[in-house]
């Protein structure tokens, strides 16, 4: 049983505190939601998750480790989709998720994964495309493709429905329905329509330092 | 493949299919040394005289110029923060990257320097000796000018911060091979210069890819 826990985390950018005394336990085959306004935290918390940022106070473990003491392994357990889609247009879809594929070295079978992968998110008719001629929402399924790539039980997603239209968002649905079914956990931010079932919701704006302020005052 | 082997081939890949890229950089070498014997006249004593301080600092500033072609594209589509997570050693990846960089701008400088020392009649004694100190050179070229363009990730106009930055770092590279270009046409042993280049490039090796790994962490946060 793997568990991710975060305990009284804050969150310093510059001078503002963002967040503070944020909690949320995740176990496997669980999903978290993220919501909240704009300038919540949402994207904050995610790089804070994915270890691209550390935290003001407060800690995140993982099966009772500090992921912060050991970041490397950390960076093992997870994928991240952020609002970059690292998608280079000078190489084809297939030459940008071998890259990926070679770099996350999971030892398996590198073409079979990538055309799995491309099936996934029906983008296997143009996957000897260059990227420049990709429209955003293909970009985003493209980028979303890596996530088929390696076996990570943690999949850190923000705002991953952004430019997906609804056959898009389905494919979506389907792959992390398919990745907490085999025990894995999801954590995403988003605003639109994407159907998660019973998923654990955080709610930003409980945590936003500003808005306390507000309430105060 | 290896991955850092991977990132070394996307990277030439790209390179190649950006080759506008790498032409301008050197074209710029070109058109630059064309420029001196307008300026200071077509003596060619004159000419001899400093045509190894030309192509030398010449080489610096092509290499400068091409700085923000090893992260920046990287860091504006993420691509450098999903390296960063990959489960790779990051500091590897980047010295794969500072690999790749040397190869599609310190080889094609190397390939060209010799037309530069033709048209600028540098002494014919010291060709080797030339393309031996750009050939231990540009890689610390490549290697010193990683930490400047990774100090200068997210900053308003970069290229004149790198320029700041890594210039005044370029100067014991540019001492070093100069005297070795002159060591070789006034009859004197090149091999204590070249040594002094290598050393320079042995410490730089493994040093210069730790601190660009730092700066772009930094630039993370």
């Amino acid at each position: 049983m793997t568990s991710f826990i975060a305990s009284k985390l804050s969150c310093l950018r510059g001078q503002n505190l963002i967040f503070t005394k944020l909690d949320f336990e995740l176990s496997n085959g669980e999903a978290l939601v993220l919501s909240g306004e704009n300038g919540s935290g949402k994207s904050s918390l995610i790089r804070l998750l994915a270890g691209l940022i550390k935290p003001f106070h407060g800690a995140l473990s993982w099966n009772g480790e500090n992921a912060f003491n050991d970041i490397a392994s950390h960076f093992d357990n997870l994928l991240y989709i952020g609002h970059q889609n690292a998608i280079k247009s000078p190489l084809t879809l297939y030459e940008n998720l071998e890259f990926w594929a070679n770099l996350y070295g999971d030892g398996r079978d590198l073409k079979k994964t990538i055309d799995e992968a491309l099936t996934a998110f029906n983008l296997t008719s143009i996957a000897n495309n260059r990227g420049r001629i990709l429209s955003s929402g293909q970009r985003r399924r493209l980028n979303l493709a890596r996530l088929l790539l390696s076996n990570r039980p943690l999949w850190i997603l923000d705002e991953p429905t952004v430019g997906l239209d609804k056959k898009s968002c389905e494919y979506l649905e389907i792959i992390i329905q398919k990745h907490r079914n085999s025990g894995g956990m999801v954590v995403l931010s988003t605003h639109i329509g994407i159907a998660i079932p019973d998923h654990k919701i955080l709610d930003l704006n409980q945590f936003s330092t500003i808005n306390i302020n507000r309430v105060a005052s | 493949m290896s991955p850092y082997f991977a990132v070394i081939k996307r990277d030439l890949l790209l390179s190649y299919r950006q080759g506008a890229d790498l032409v301008m950089v050197l074209a710029f070498f070109l058109i630059a040394s064309a420029l001196f014997p307008l300026a200071v006249g077509p003596d060619p004593v004159i000419l001899g005289r400093i045509a190894s301080g030309i192509i030398w600092v010449l080489a610096l500033l092509s290499v400068m110029l091409s700085l923000d072609r090893i992260f920046h594209n990287d860091y504006d589509d993420g691509a450098l923060e999903q390296m960063e997570i990959s489960p790779q050693s990051f500091y590897l990846i980047i010295l794969a990257k500072i690999i790749a960089h040397w190869i599609t701008t310190g080889i094609p400088l190397i390939i060209l320097s010799p037309i530069i020392a033709i048209m600028l009649n540098l002494d014919n004694d010291a060709f080797i000796t030339m393309i031996l100190s750009l050939a231990i050179g540009t890689p610390i070229l490549s290697l010193i000018g990683a930490i400047g363009a990774a100090l200068s990730l997210g900053a308003r106009r970069a290229g004149l911060l790198v320029a700041m930055l890594v210039l005044p770092l370029y100067i014991q590279i540019l001492i070093f091979a100069i005297s070795a270009i002159d060591a070789s046409i006034n009859n004197f042993p090149v091999r204590p210069h070249l040594l002094f280049l290598a050393a320079i490039l042995a410490a730089a090796l493994p040093l210069a890819p730790l601190a660009a790994a730092a700066s772009i962490r930094q630039a993370f946060e």
